[in-house]
């Protein structure tokens, strides 16, 4: 019996529950089809636009700038839970890497990457 | 909780602290009214690369290992610096051109050789597979930005896009690679999946020699090695001319010095299995390469066929696994460096914003027309070529000798022959400059920027200097071969 077995037999049983589930409401359930209902679901807002629609290349350098800052908060959370121990020269290091990141980001301020126009 | 914070030792990345330094520097200039100044941007651009330089050279006689094993700046990795700072410096100043000006961001795009040249130091120096992957990508990521530089020439924009998609691709792969090794060996250390091979053989698990397998095409890709080869062509001839001199000479040295590392010191030079992949894959290389370079008419594209075949030659050295692999690949990527760069720094000068001289028929008559630029372009194409007395013969010489030793004689035949097809190609260049008359009417070719004629003459005087004197560079190189 390995550690991970119930880990097993749990998904096991969620792909059984929901398996069953389904085919219990596809079995049982009446079926009324509309317009309204076959229009994609937006938490209940009417769609405006279609999701195959290209959208605004400015979304992908706002992802890459939301990815750095992303990243940051990875190196941020353990350094901040081990602080005391690292010292001063943890905090030296990360005032660095910090200061480097800022940096990036007023280049990319100043070249109006957050400019919506 | 008790911490252990690994050795901290900057020196061993003091060549790559110089250049972020710079580039994060350059960048900030590229914001205010400095952007325009530049002499001030050469001056940091430079001043950042003669730091390295220095420092680089300083590490020859105090090698340094830090950060736990995953940083080593050895005699190994002097050697390959030494040619990826020679690669950076001459892209800085072949980009002061007339076409290049045109159009080149200059603040920006200093930054972004500087990046690119941080990952390269990188490669040659990581001794951890983090470190490896770490590097490909910071060379990487800048490589792409560069090879799109001519933003409104649809075939630059189109080698960005190309480089991008199949680099991340092969970058997946590496990446998976690096993944099934550290499953298989519970390291990343190169030295200490080394000891694992010693122990284990390379099929001891299957999924260990596959993670090596992913590993090689990873790199395959990023040294154009065939049936990796697909994009470079089209790269290197959308992308600007200096960057791609810069592409095929720096990031072929990085990542030529990251394999030999990894060959050596992890997975073992005696496995006999991996060598004979490599024996085919040098030879294919070659070929194919060389093949495909007599049949192009564009300059820039047939050199980019040559590097292809290049990566081949060099494959050759890895094949042989002895003493002399090390010290000659390097001296062959040194050599390489300044030819090529060198080479696509000749047709960058040549260009102006009318006219871009990249057929080989447009080059007719330039050889009388523009005597120094003929002058160098010849040798460089005789250094390609490996005809003596130029360092591209030596390096040829090296890298077969080293084939011969081991005992390889066929993979040293077929090398020369592959060379011999070259010759055709690289002396129908020479023929163009000095042996036709101008089609048509007379070009008028830019005027010689100083800066660029510098770096042209500094090139031609290198291929000469270690062609006529290569014992006294390859003694040096020789106590390289010792990885730390």
């Amino acid at each position: 019996m390995n550690d991970f077995t119930p880990v097993l037999l749990m998904f096991l049983f969620v792909a059984f529950l929901v398996l069953f589930m389904l085919g219990l409401s596809l079995l049982l359930g009446p079926k009324k089809k509309s317009a309204v209902k076959g229009e994609p679901f937006e938490t209940g807002m009417v769609p405006f636009e279609l999701p195959g629609d290209r959208f605004s290349i400015r979304f992908y350098v706002i992802a890459l700038l939301f990815i750095v800052f992303d990243v940051e908060l990875v190196f941020l959370f353990p350094w901040a839970a081990v602080f005391r121990q690292l010292g001063w020269f943890g905090f030296a290091e990360m005032l660095v890497f910090i200061v480097i990141l800022a940096l990036g980001l007023i280049y990319a301020w100043k070249k109006g990457a957050l400019e919506w126009e | 909780m008790s911490l252990t914070i690994p050795t901290v030792n900057l020196a061993a990345i003091g060549p790559e602290l110089a250049l972020t330094v710079g580039a994060l520097i350059l960048l900030l200039l590229s914001l205010g009214r400095y952007r325009r100044s530049t002499g001030l941007l050469l001056a940091v651009a430079l001043g950042s690369l003669a730091v390295a330089f220095a420092l680089v050279i300083a590490a020859w006689k105090a090698p340094v290992e830090a950060f736990a094993g995953s940083v080593a700046l050895d005699r190994f990795a002097v050697g390959f610096s030494l040619a990826i700072l020679s690669a950076a410096t001459l892209t800085v100043l072949l980009s002061l051109n007339e076409l290049e000006r045109s159009y080149l961001l200059l603040a920006d795009y200093y930054g972004l050789v500087l990046f690119a040249t941080v990952g390269m130091l990188f490669l040659a120096s990581a001794t951890s597979l983090v470190m490896v992957f770490v590097g490909l990508e910071t060379l990487s990521i800048s490589l792409y930005v560069l090879a799109g530089q001519r933003r409104t020439q649809a075939s630059s924009l189109e080698a960005a896009l190309k480089y991008f998609l199949l680099g991340a691709f092969a970058t997946g792969f590496f990446l998976y690679g690096v993944a099934l090794i550290y499953g298989a060996t519970g390291t990343l250390q190169l030295r200490e999946i080394g000891t694992y091979v010693g122990t284990h053989g390379i099929f001891g698990s299957p999924l260990f020699a596959f993670g090596v397998l992913l590993l090689l095409i990873g790199f395959g890709f990023k040294i154009a090695v065939v049936p990796f080869h697909m994009w470079t062509p089209d790269v290197y001839q959308g992308a600007p001319t200096p960057v791609s001199g810069f592409m095929a000479a720096g990031s072929k040295a990085a990542a030529f010095a990251a394999l030999v590392r990894i060959v050596f010191v992890a997975v073992g030079p005696t496995v006999v299995n991996w060598t004979a992949l490599l024996w085919v894959l040098a030879v294919l290389t070659m070929f194919v390469g060389n093949v495909l370079a007599v049949v192009q008419d564009n300059v820039k594209r047939m050199l980019a066929y040559s590097s292809i075949a290049h990566a081949g030659y060099i494959l050759v050295a890895i094949v042989a696994a002895n003493d002399l692999t090390n010290s000659s690949v390097i001296f062959y990527v040194l050599t390489y460096t300044f030819m090529n760069v060198g080479a696509f720094g000749v047709l960058s000068a040549l260009a102006s914003r009318d006219k871009e001289a990249l057929d080989v028929h447009e080059l007719s008559g330039v050889g009388y027309q523009k005597p120094l630029l003929g002058l160098a372009m010849a040798i460089f194409m005789f250094s390609l070529a490996g005809v003596p007395p130029t360092a591209g013969f030596m390096a040829k010489f090296y890298v077969f000798s080293a084939a011969v030793k081991a005992g390889y004689i066929w993979l040293a035949i077929l090398g020369v022959v592959a060379a011999m097809i070259s010759v055709y190609y690289y002396l129908r260049v020479v023929v163009y400059l000095y042996m036709r008359e101008p089609d048509g009417e007379t070009t008028a070719w830019p005027r010689l920027v100083p800066a660029v004629g510098v770096a042209l003459g500094v090139a031609v005087l290198a291929i000469l200097g270690m062609g006529v004197w290569p014992g006294s560079v390859m003694g040096m190189l020789r106590q390289a071969a010792a990885l730390l």
